[in-house]
C-alpha cells in the first residue's frame, strides 16, 4: 500500500467527517447509530476499566488472610461498587449499546435504527444514571455496601447511600428498555429487501432475543428498585417480617429480572462468536437455524429459572425441584450453540487471528462456566457451594470469560471497520495469551477455593486458604498485564495502524460490503440481499 | 435528507412500551397475589375500609375518558380538528377529576390513620399494614401514570392545534390514545382487586 494512504489520518472519511458539524456536540447530540455506538463504546468500556481497577484492589486485599490494606467497610463498598459498575454500567449496556448500535443496522441493510432520537435519549439516560451512581459514591454516608444485589433487609436499613445508587440503576434500566424496544422495532421494520429472517446474521439474531429480555424483564427490576426506595423512604414494610412482609419476595422479584439479565449479558456475546467463527474457519456456519432458534429458546427458558439463586433462602422444596429442573433445560440451547460452533470448525480452514483466538477462548471458558453453572443449578450440590468463591469463579467464567472475551473479540473484529485502521497482529496475540492464562489462574483458583469452603465476600479468611488466594491474585496481575498490552496495541492500531481495507477478514455479512469507514447513510442505495450471511462464495457482494 | 417515516413501526414501538408497563405493574400484582393468599382475613378487613363510591366513580370517569380518547382518533381520521380538540380536552378533564377524587379519597384514608408506617397500622395485624402499603404504592404508581398520560395528551393536543398532527399523519395521537387506554386498563384491574373482591 502507498505511503500516501499511510499518512492519511485514520478517521478522515465516512461518518467521522461527513455530517458537516464538528466538535463534541456533533457527537453527544448525534442521532447517527454509529456515533451513538461509539459513545456507548467509550462510556461502557471506560466503566469496564474502572471495574477492573476495583477488582484488582479486591484481589490485592485478599492476597493475604488478614490484610490491613483497607478497612472492612471499604472492602464491602469495593465489592458492591465493582459489581454495580461491571453489571449495570458495562456488561448489560455494553454489547447492545456499543456493537449493537455500530453493526446491527448495517447488518440488516438499514440506514439507521427505527427511532434514532430515542436511541440518543437511551445513551443520555445511561449517562445520567451513571452520573447518579458515581454521585452516590462520594456523597451522603459513603458508597453502598450491600453487594450489587441490594438484598433486603440490609439494603432497607444500611445508612450508606443505597437510595441514590438504586435510583441510578433504575435510570439505567429505563435506558436498557428503550434500547431493546428500538432494536426489536428496527429488526422487524427496517430489514433491506431480500434480508429475510433466515438471512439475518446471527449477531443480529442474538440481539433480537436479547432485546426481548431487555424489554420484558427490566421493568420488573424497575419496580423492585422502586420498592427498595419505598422501604427506605416511606417505610412501607413490604419486605419486613415484623410488619407482615417477606424478604424472600424481594429475592424473587430481584431474580425475576436479574437471572434473565445474565442472558442479556451473554447472548450478544454468543452472537459475536457465531459471526466470527465461520469467517475465520472459512466455512458456512453449521446449524444456522438451530443457533438462531436457541437464542430465542435461551431467552424464553432463561426467564423461568430465577429461583436457582435462592435454594438456600428457605423457599419450598417443590419450588427448589422445579427451578432446578428448569435450570437444566436452559443448558440444552446453550449446548446446541457450543456443538454447532465446534462443528463449524470441523474441516474448516482455520486462521488463528486475534478475533478468532478470543472467540475460541469464549467457547472454552463459556463451556466451563456453563457446566459449573449446572453444579450450582443442581439443588444438592448447590447447598455445598452456595455463597462460596465457587460461585464467584463460575460467574466470572461466564461473564468475563464469556461476555467479556466476546466484547474484546468484537473490538478486534469490528472496530477496524469503523476506524479505518487496524492493530498489529503479534502484540494482539501476546495480549490474548496473557489474558487467557491470567484469567484461568485467577478464576480456576477461586473455584477450587470455593469447593474447599472459602466463602465469598469475606474480608478476612482462614490461613488454610492463603496459598490459592495468593495464586489467584498473581493471576489477576497476569490478566491485567494482558489487558494493558491488548488495549495499547488495539488503540495504537486504530489511530495509527495500517489501513484496514473494506473487508479485512473476508466476511460475507453486509457491513463488509460497504466502504471503510462507513458513510453516515451506510449504503449509497438500499441494498438488495441475494444470499445468506455466511455464503463465502459471494464475499463482498450485498 | 427526508425524514424516515414508518407509522406501523411507531405503533409497534408503542405496543412494546405498553408491555413494559404491564410488567412494571406486574411486580406489584405479584406481591398482591402472594400476600392475599397469606393474609386473606386481614386483606378482607382492610378492604372494608376502602371507599367503593370513590372507586366506582373513578372507574366510570376513566372509562369515559378512554372513550373520548378513541373519539379523538376517529375524528382526526375525518380531519375534524375541533372535535379532536374537544375530545382530548374531555379526556384530560377526566384525568384531572380522577386525580382530584384520588386526593379526596387519600385525604380521608390518611386522616383515619391508614398510611404506610402509621401508628394505627403498626398496632393492627401485620397483614393490614401490607395491604395498605401495597394499595398506596399501586394506586400511587397508577396516579403517576394518569399524570404522565394527561400531560402527553395535552402535548398531542397542542400539536393537533398547530396542524402538525392531521388526517395524513396522526400516529402520535394514536400512540397517545394507546397509552391512555393502558392507563385505563390497569385501573380496571386495580379497581376490583382493592375495592370489590375482598
Amino acid at each position: 500500500m502507498s505511503s500516501a494512504e499511510q499518512a492519511q489520518p485514520c478517521t478522515e472519511g465516512g461518518f467521522w467527517r461527513d455530517t458537516g458539524r464538528t466538535g463534541i456536540t456533533s457527537w453527544i447530540f448525534s442521532t447517527d447509530h454509529k456515533r451513538i455506538g461509539l459513545l456507548y463504546f467509550y462510556s461502557t468500556f471506560g466503566f469496564f476499566l474502572v471495574g477492573v481497577m476495583l477488582g484488582l484492589l479486591i484481589r490485592l486485599d485478599l492476597m493475604t488472610p488478614a490484610s490491613t490494606l483497607m478497612g472492612p467497610q471499604t472492602y464491602n463498598a469495593l465489592f458492591t461498587v465493582h459489581g454495580v459498575v461491571m453489571i449495570f454500567l458495562f456488561i448489560i449496556p455494553g454489547m447492545p449499546g456499543a456493537f449493537g448500535n455500530l453493526v446491527m443496522p448495517i447488518q440488516i441493510g438499514a440506514r439507521d435504527v427505527a427511532f434514532p432520537r430515542l436511541n440518543l435519549f437511551s445513551w443520555w439516560l445511561y449517562i445520567i444514571g451513571a452520573g447518579i451512581i458515581l454521585t452516590s459514591l462520594f456523597t451522603g454516608n459513603g458508597p453502598p455496601d450491600t453487594g450489587w444485589t441490594f438484598y433486603v433487609p440490609f439494603s432497607a436499613r444500611t445508612s450508606t447511600n443505597v437510595s441514590l445508587a438504586v435510583l441510578g440503576v433504575f435510570t439505567i434500566g429505563f435506558s436498557s428498555i428503550l434500547t431493546g424496544l428500538n432494536f426489536i422495532t428496527t429488526i422487524h421494520r427496517l430489514r433491506a429487501e431480500g434480508m429475510t429472517w433466515g438471512r439475518l446474521p446471527l449477531f443480529t439474531w442474538s440481539l433480537y432475543a436479547t432485546a426481548w429480555i431487555q424489554l420484558l424483564a427490566t421493568p420488573v427490576l424497575g419496580i423492585t428498585l422502586a420498592l427498595i426506595l419505598a422501604e427506605r423512604l416511606l417505610g412501607t414494610g413490604l419486605f419486613d417480617p415484623t410488619r407482615g412482609g417477606d424478604p424472600i419476595m424481594y429475592q424473587h422479584l430481584f431474580w425475576i429480572y436479574s437471572h434473565p439479565a445474565v442472558y442479556i449479558m451473554i447472548l450478544p456475546g454468543m452472537g459475536v462468536v457465531s459471526d466470527i467463527i465461520p469467517v475465520f474457519a472459512r466455512k458456512p456456519i453449521f446449524g444456522y437455524k438451530m443457533i438462531a432458534f436457541s437464542s430465542l429458546a435461551i431467552a424464553a427458558a432463561g426467564s423461568l429459572v430465577w429461583g436457582h439463586h435462592m435454594f438456600t433462602s428457605g423457599m419450598s422444596d417443590t419450588a427448589i425441584l422445579v427451578f432446578s429442573f428448569l435450570t437444566f433445560i436452559v443448558a440444552i440451547p446453550s449446548a446446541i450453540k457450543v456443538f454447532n460452533w465446534v462443528s463449524t470448525l470441523y474441516k474448516g480452514s482455520i486462521s488463528l487471528e486475534a478475533p478468532m483466538l478470543f472467540a475460541l477462548s469464549f467457547i472454552l471458558l463459556f463451556s466451563i462456566g456453563g457446566l459449573t453453572g449446572l453444579i450450582l443449578g443442581a439443588a444438592a450440590t448447590d447447598i455445598h457451594v452456595h455463597d462460596t468463591d465457587f460461585v464467584v469463579g463460575h460467574f466470572h467464567y461466564v461473564m468475563f470469560g464469556g461476555a467479556g472475551f466476546a466484547f474484546i473479540a468484537a473490538m478486534h473484529y469490528w472496530l477496524p471497520k469503523f476506524y479505518g485502521r487496524r492493530y498489529a497482529e503479534k502484540p494482539a496475540i501476546v495480549g490474548w495469551a496473557l489474558m487467557f492464562v491470567g484469567f484461568n489462574v485467577l478464576y480456576f483458583s477461586m473455584m477450587v477455593l470455593g469447593l474447599k469452603g472459602m466463602p465469598r465476600r469475606y474480608y478476612h479468611y482462614l490461613p488454610e486458604f492463603a496459598p490459592l488466594n495468593l495464586v489467584a491474585t498473581i493471576g489477576s496481575w497476569i490478566l491485567a498485564l494482558g489487558l494493558i498490552i491488548m488495549l495499547v496495541n488495539l488503540f495504537r492500531g486504530l489511530f495509527r495502524g495500517e489501513p484496514a481495507g473494506d473487508n479485512p477478514w473476508g466476511g460475507a455479512t453486509l457491513e463488509w460490503s460497504i466502504p471503510t469507514p462507513p458513510a453516515t447513510e451506510n449504503f449509497e442505495q438500499e441494498p438488495v440481499v441475494t444470499h445468506g450471511p455466511y455464503d463465502f462464495t459471494r464475499t463482498g457482494e450485498p | 435528507m427526508s425524514r424516515h417515516r414508518d407509522d406501523t413501526g411507531a405503533k409497534l414501538g408503542m405496543w412494546l412500551f405498553l408491555f413494559t408497563e404491564l410488567f412494571l405493574f406486574g411486580g406489584l400484582f405479584l406481591l398482591y397475589a402472594v400476600y392475599l393468599s397469606r393474609y386473606p382475613r386481614e386483606f378482607a378487613a382492610a378492604g372494608r375500609e376502602m371507599h367503593v363510591v370513590f372507586g366506582t366513580a373513578n372507574t366510570a370517569i376513566l372509562i369515559t375518558s378512554s372513550m373520548l380518547a378513541a373519539t379523538a382518533v376517529s375524528a382526526i381520521q375525518r380531519d375534524e380538528r375541533r372535535r379532536v380538540l374537544w375530545s382530548l380536552g374531555g379526556t384530560v378533564l377526566c384525568a384531572a377529576i380522577f386525580l382530584f377524587n384520588k386526593y379526596l379519597e387519600w385525604s380521608a384514608e390518611i386522616s383515619h390513620g391508614f398510611y404506610p408506617n402509621s401508628p394505627r397500622l403498626a398496632a393492627g395485624p401485620p397483614g393490614e399494614s401490607v395491604f395498605f402499603s401495597l394499595y398506596y404504592l399501586t394506586v400511587g404508581l397508577h396516579g403517576l401514570h394518569v399524570l404522565i398520560g394527561g400531560t402527553l395528551l395535552i402535548w398531542v393536543a397542542v400539536r393537533v392545534r398547530r396542524g402538525v398532527v392531521h388526517s395524513g399523519d396522526y400516529v402520535l395521537l394514536e400512540n397517545g390514545a394507546l397509552y391512555w387506554h393502558l392507563v385505563d386498563l390497569i385501573w380496571i384491574f386495580i379497581f376490583p382487586l382493592y375495592y370489590l373482591i375482598l
